[in-house]
């Protein structure tokens, strides 16, 4: 069998999910983190209605797929500070296949966590409806590439693990706090809001809250995926573009105008959000949908939902 | 004549106001092992590292079988197999995970069960990269450069920090390739491995090559004297040493006189008699048959281990 892209990037895909599985930090984070947080969000803000837990499930799911986000980015910079990509650049492989594996790997490793907390808010958490499940699945195979491309965006323009720490952190506290995965954007002021409309997890975390809560409109979730997609392509590319094999290898100064490019999707999506409304409009509707406690029958129930509150 | 597997000219490399490589030209024939020789700093891995496509030369050209390194891509990579002055992988990558992975990326593969075999790895198959010792650890590296069974293999300081039980076990390793004439290109700083193993050595000191031959023909052009290096208790005059019976050449290296004879017997005997006269004492002697070490030293006025 010749050797190309495609097999190769399958064949880096195999051993980092293998390399993952053998990371107990990485099972740690991806696996018992958002369950952790799933626990303490519906205890927190779980009561009075069933399809609090949808939502919250949403928010939870985000948390889970922006998560690709930090350890492929640590684990790229890591295996560059350590010589690793330099054997790798030895071998007939392109930066793409070592980039798309980061990416392939962090989805099939996203898919099996996603439904498991699905199954735990369904069964343990007894949350009303299992929401529009391909409607979630898109979003989670589509946002777990995404945000994979921002951390592999993020390992080609930091030069050492603290670095990338720090940006992390940064990046993380963002997309954490203002994007609706955590705190509902339902109660920040309205200007707060205007902003968080840039964050590309808002795209994310309305999203999978949507489909969640089994509240998805046809053309608004276009404009959801269509703002991660296009971001996915242009982060790839950019990543692809500034990737270093070498670790003494410093980031060109074009690098850093290349990641503000990233954004720019972003920016687009952001100008028209904040222009149309409609999302922020979709974030009060499914709030009051939320908070109303027959909010369970008016959505569409699996037959053997049964919530018991 | 079939043109050289390997093709060097003219070549320069710089980092900053580094000349890590100035103006290096040599050709290697297949099924040659060929050794780089020198110290350390002296532009050996610049070279290796231009020609495994991993560095830019700055000026001068340079062709493994026939492709240029830089601009050949994936075709190059095809043909070539390589240990880096260090090797790392992933600490949590198993040895056999590690070769099947790398020969999954070749058109030509080897068996990966017969290089764990051969590299005597076998029992390890399972085990963490991270769990390896030194020498399994560059095994390995050695079984990974070969997953492709390629044209030419690059082993850059293969042994380096080894103790001399693995050294030898990575010589006999390098001694096999070259009896199935596969084309090496080897550079070390170890005299015994250049004098072991290599078809022909070439010297570089300071980023350029300064002699190139089998290792008999340098040694042979090193006047065929044995070296002669003595401590004494006072320091002596020069003239007089350089004037001794059967002494050809002379040099000093820090605290160390250097005498090369042509007759080692005679200058011994014409040495000590001139320290009895001159009231002075010897401290050490000790007595080296030529070797590559005597070329260098008598090429740079220096140890390759300076």
């Amino acid at each position: 069998m010749a050797s190309n892209p495609v097999s190769n990037t399958w064949s880096l895909t195999k051993i980092r999910i293998r390399l993952a599985m053998r990371n107990k930090m990485f099972l740690f984070f991806s696996l018992l983190m958002p369950l952790i947080f799933l626990f303490l969000f519906v205890m927190l803000w779980g009561k009075g209605s069933p399809m609090k837990i949808n939502f919250i499930l949403g928010g939870v799911l985000t948390l889970t797929v922006m998560g690709g986000f930090w350890g492929l980015s640590v684990q790229l910079v890591s295996f560059r500070e350590q010589g690793i990509l330099r054997r790798f650049r030895l071998a007939p492989l392109g930066s793409g296949p070592m980039l798309a594996s980061s990416i392939v790997a962090n989805f099939i490793l996203v898919v099996p966590f996603v439904f498991f907390e699905m199954v735990v808010a369904k069964f343990i958490l007894h949350m009303a409806v299992w929401g529009n499940v391909p409607a979630i699945f898109f979003l989670v195979m589509v946002g777990s590439a995404t945000f994979s491309a921002f951390g592999l965006v993020v390992a080609s323009v930091t030069n050492t693990m603290q670095e990338t720490q720090i940006i992390n952190q940064l990046i993380w506290m963002v997309f954490l706090f203002l994007s609706g995965a955590t705190i509902p954007l339902a109660v920040f002021p309205d200007w707060i809001k205007r902003i968080t409309l840039f964050s590309p997890a808002t795209y994310l975390a309305v999203g999978l809250q949507s489909a969640a809560t089994d509240q998805v409109v046809g053309a608004e979730f276009v404009t959801e995926a269509v703002a991660l997609v296009l971001g996915l392509l242009v982060a790839f590319e950019i990543s692809r573009r500034i990737f270093r094999w070498e670790p003494e290898a410093k980031v060109p100064t074009s690098a850093k105008v290349w990641v503000l490019a990233a954004l720019i999707p972003f920016v687009i999506f952001g100008a028209y959000e904040n222009y149309s409304g409609k999302m922020l409009k979709r974030v009060g509707t499914m709030m009051s949908f939320i908070d109303r406690p027959s909010g369970a029958a008016a959505a569409k129930p699996a037959p053997d939902s049964q919530p018991d509150r | 004549m079939p043109e050289p597997i390997i093709q060097v000219e003219g070549l320069y490399k710089s980092y900053g106001a580094v000349e890590a490589v100035r103006g290096l030209s040599f050709a290697v024939e297949e099924g040659e092992v060929f050794g780089l020789l020198g110290p350390n700093g002296a532009g050996k891995t610049s070279t290796v590292e231009i020609l495994e496509g991993m560095r830019t030369p700055d000026r001068g050209t340079a062709r493994v079988c026939g492709l240029d390194p830089e601009k050949s891509g994936s075709a190059f990579k095809q043909t070539i197999g390589a240990v880096l002055q260090s090797t790392a992988l992933p600490d949590k990558l198993k040895v056999k995970e590690a070769l099947d992975l790398f020969a999954s990326f070749y058109k030509d593969r080897a068996n990966t069960e017969a290089l764990l075999k051969r590299f005597q790895l076998e029992e390890k198959r399972d085990a963490f990269y991270k769990d390896l010792s030194g020498g399994q650890k560059q095994r390995l590296a050695l079984a990974m450069a070969l997953v492709n069974n390629p044209k030419v293999v690059f082993l850059d300081e293969p042994t380096a920090g080894l103790d001399p039980q693995v050294r030898r076990e990575i010589y006999d390793i390098i001694e096999e390739l070259r009896r199935e004439k596969k084309t090496v290109l080897l550079t070390t700083h170890y005299i015994e491995e250049a004098e072991r193993l290599c078809d022909r050595v070439a010297i570089v000191d300071h980023g350029k090559i300064i002699k190139t031959g089998t290792p008999r023909e340098l040694k042979q052009s090193s006047a065929g004297t044995t070296r002669i290096e003595v401590r004494l208790a006072r320091p002596a005059a020069e003239a007089a040493l350089r004037g001794l019976d059967g002494v050809s050449d002379f040099r000093t290296m820090g605290d160390v006189y250097v005498l090369y004879a042509s007759r080692a017997p005679q200058a011994i005997v014409s040495l000590v008699k001139h320290l009895e006269a001159d009231n002075n004492e010897l401290q050490s002697m000790e007595m080296y048959s030529p070797s590559l070490e005597d070329v260098f030293i008598e090429l740079t006025g220096r140890r390759l281990r300076e």
